[in-house]
């Protein structure tokens, strides 16, 4: 493997495995917020029983979500050290403040795993806020850096090198709003339907759970206000890509020739040598229509652009339509829900608790390609328009070793997590406190 | 506004102190894992026990000064920052899977305890990478030391294995006082004691090595400011022997805390003005100051939040349980 591909191939693996516990470090404790307050309020003894589960489970996921993300910040450094060189004077100060949001969530992580019997109930509730507030704002920073890769600002650019630098300009690059909002949202939809899944799979074996149940109607309420709301931004981030980022929105679209009235292209194979897609399905001037709210309007194909600054358009257009169609799915399963169940008044019937647990798997989907779409769409750049991701990368050797060995690692590691967190079971949790049963009856 | 020279010294004394406060609060969770693949003698599972309950609170969150580090030299010292990820990429990448299978490794041992095959598999695990991972940060600083990145050079692997003793001796020290029960503290103190000795042993053979390998680092080593640092350091080991001896446990933690100090002001006062040895010093490998000026205010306003969180922490750790314990210590 060469060089490239071979950092590329660890970067991507490193990054996606966090995404999956950063996305579950963002999410699970507002959920976990959210039961415990439930419990406060009704004194019923399974909402305790899913906080303490909940907590034991966000601990193994904080745990391995903390070195995955030690191991980032390194891999920044080994991997892509000209990058850094280059850029590290900007995209440091968000990273910094990453580190910062970091250290308030586990100090309130420990605080919270610790106190349930050292802090009153209520004062116990409170510290699962900063948790939740942390949590979110490093979402927000760390994205903020991937955001001003895909549009630099914050400095001026002269002898191929970054001067009058302004790292807070930087921290707020044009697609900074858009984008964290997406990823941060992609986190709780994500939460959401992982935890709706599993408890969708608990009612399936044994439907009389009525811990089961609370726990579905909390994770699916949850998901049913999170997923409408990332449709929305997705939307408005797709129509930032065509205004600002045409070339990456050319190739989520696999519009190869400019056209007015253009059709959106559903599926399909991009040949990105011949220039065209083959077997989509083309539905006459949306594309127009989705882009710039009009039918006619003119949509620019990657004809327009210079060829060598293409991404590869198969990955980016089906990776974009496989996030759209899950979440779009998404959508229609949390409506389903919504209807038939009355929002959680009733339990789920055996064919939609078997859709609410496919929707775990369609959100890691969802979530997992809409990261491929944004890093693979940015290529073959790192900063766009300022340094190829090939200038970035290390010059040291055995690079392709180490991506053998990580990878192996990592799939050692996420095989024993899932082991144990499915070994995770409420029954080996403790008792709510009596007195405060007592206090409720 | 303060002068860019002002700015490189607090931005550099900043990352001086996450570095010392990682080796000491670091240190104390790698040498827990040094002992407790080390435990023996007839109250073995209780020293196991003792490590895991000292370490669990705190485990994953010392890597918080490492992170602290790592974004502190990206940010203000990039060129730097590049410089040492490609030249050091092979300890950095050996030290880094054992920080991923050490934190990964505590947390599977303390959730797998429902099957003691698999649990004690992680705590092997767990032990390893305590061992590997202090040991290939010591080879790395020893590589930068010696010059030309030269991680596998003899001074440098000496190095590695002063690290990891460093950190044993700051974990026994540390667990001294985490136990009420005194056969087991008296286990640690012995502990404490023979890796002193052992830490004295190898600075020494540390020595020996740069006068026969690199006598540029000799040099360097023996020079004034670094002399100081040495001699200071040695002191106070002697110190923490003394009080080990005497039985006054809570100095003893003080001083190695100390003592750690001196040995990285030592290093520093080795290889000051230079970041990299020979080729890049702080000023030229800073950032513009407008970088190091916002980094100062993040850290700052960072740390007005952080100081009441982690007091309350500690309040919450010290205070008793009103219930029955809690299950929650892994």
């Amino acid at each position: 493997m060469d060089h490239l591909a071979a950092a590329r191939a660890q970067m991507g693996t490193s990054l996606a495995f966090h995404y999956i516990f950063a996305a579950l470090g963002v999410g699970l404790p507002l959920l976990l917020a959210v039961v415990e307050g439930l419990w406060l309020r009704t004194r019923n003894p399974d909402y305790y029983r899913l906080a303490r589960t909940w907590a034991r489970a966000m601990l193994l996921l904080f745990a391995i979500g903390a070195v995955s993300g030690t191991t980032l910040s390194f891999e920044l450094g080994l991997l892509w050290p000209a990058f850094m060189a280059a850029a590290g004077a900007i995209v440091g100060i968000p990273f910094s403040a990453e580190g910062f949001a970091f250290f308030i969530e586990a100090i309130f992580v420990g605080i919270y795993l610790y106190g349930w019997d050292r802090l009153s109930p209520r004062a116990h509730w409170l510290c699962s806020f900063p948790i939740v507030i942390s949590g979110a704002l490093s979402a927000a920073f760390v994205t903020a850096v991937n955001a001003w890769m895909n549009t630099p600002v914050g400095f001026r650019f002269a002898g191929g090198k970054m001067t009058d630098i302004d790292p807070i300009a930087g921290m707020f690059s044009p697609a900074m709003p858009t984008e964290v909002l997406h990823t941060t949202l992609s986190a709780y939809v994500f939460t959401a339907f992982a935890v709706a899944a599993v408890y969708a799979a608990a009612l399936i074996r044994s439907p009389g759970d009525r811990m089961a149940a609370a726990a579905l109607r909390v994770a699916m309420l949850a998901g049913a206000v999170a997923i409408p709301l990332q449709i929305v931004v997705g939307d408005v981030s797709a129509r930032f890509d065509a205004n600002v980022e045409p070339v990456k929105f050319a190739s989520e679209e696999a519009l190869f020739a400019t056209e007015r009235g253009a059709a959106l292209q559903v599926g399909g194979i991009p040949d990105q040598q011949a220039r065209v897609t083959h077997y989509a399905i083309r539905i006459p001037y949306l594309l127009s229509i989705l882009a710039f709210e009009n039918p006619q309007a003119e949509v620019r194909g990657l004809d327009a652009f210079d060829r060598s600054d293409e991404p590869p358009v198969a990955a980016v257009h089906l990776c974009f339509d496989l996030m759209v169609g899950s979440g779009t799915t998404l959508l229609l399963i949390a409506g389903w829900w919504a209807l038939a169940t009355r929002l959680g008044r009733r339990n789920p019937k055996p064919w939609l608790a078997r859709a609410i647990l496919a929707s775990g798997f369609l959100a890691f989907v969802a979530m997992e390609a809409g990261w491929m779409v944004t890093e693979e769409g940015r290529q073959p750049w790192i900063a766009v328009g300022f340094l190829r991701t090939a200038a970035g990368v290390t010059t040291a050797p055995a690079v392709d070793l180490a991506f053998y060995g990580f990878t192996l690692l990592y799939f050692f590691l996420a095989i024993t997590l899932a082991v144990l967190l499915l070994r995770l079971h409420a029954r080996d949790t403790p008792e709510p406190p009596a007195a405060a049963l007592r206090r409720a009856a | 506004m303060m002068s860019p020279y002002t700015l490189v010294v607090l931005v550099a004394f900043v990352g001086l102190g996450s570095v010392a406060l990682y080796a000491v609060f670091g240190g104390a969770d790698f040498g827990g894992g040094v002992w407790d693949s080390l435990a023996s003698g007839p109250r073995r599972d209780e020293q196991r026990e003792l490590i895991e309950h000292a370490v669990g609170p705190v485990w994953e969150t010392n890597h918080v000064w490492l992170i602290f580090l790592v974004v502190l030299l990206f940010t203000c010292f990039p060129p730097a920052f590049a410089a040492l990820a490609t030249g050091l990429f092979v300890p950095l990448t050996f030290a880094l899977a054992g920080i991923i299978l050490r934190g990964a490794a505590y947390a599977f041992r303390a959730s797998a305890t429902f099957d003691p095959g698999l649990s004690g598999f992680w705590g092997h695990v767990f032990g390893i990478a305590s061992i590997i991972t202090p040991f290939f940060f010591g080879t790395a600083v020893g590589g930068l030391t010696v010059g030309g990145y030269a991680w596998n050079s003899p001074f440098a692997l000496g190095t590695g294995a002063l690290a990891v003793v460093l950190c044993a001796q700051i974990a026994a020290i540390f667990l001294t006082l985490e136990t009420a029960e005194s056969a087991l503290r008296e286990d640690f103190r012995r502990r404490a004691i023979g890796s002193t000795l052992a830490l004295a042993a190898m600075g020494g053979l540390l020595l020996t090595l740069a006068r026969v390998t690199s006598p540029a680092t000799f040099a360097a080593l023996t020079r004034p400011e670094a002399r100081a640092g040495v001699a200071v350091a040695m002191l106070l080991g002697l110190l923490v022997l003394a009080l080990l001896f005497a039985g006054r446990l809570l100095a003893a933690r003080f001083v190695v805390a100390l003592e750690t100090f001196a040995v990285l002001a030592g290093w520093y006062a080795e290889q000051a003005p230079y970041i990299i040895p020979g080729t890049l010093t702080y000023r030229a490998a800073a950032a513009p100051p407008i970088t190091l000026e916002v980094f100062l205010w993040f850290t700052a306003a960072g740390g007005v939040v952080l100081v009441p969180s982690l007091l309350l922490l500690f309040r919450v750790f010290k205070s008793e349980p009103q219930a029955p314990a809690s299950d929650e210590a892994g």
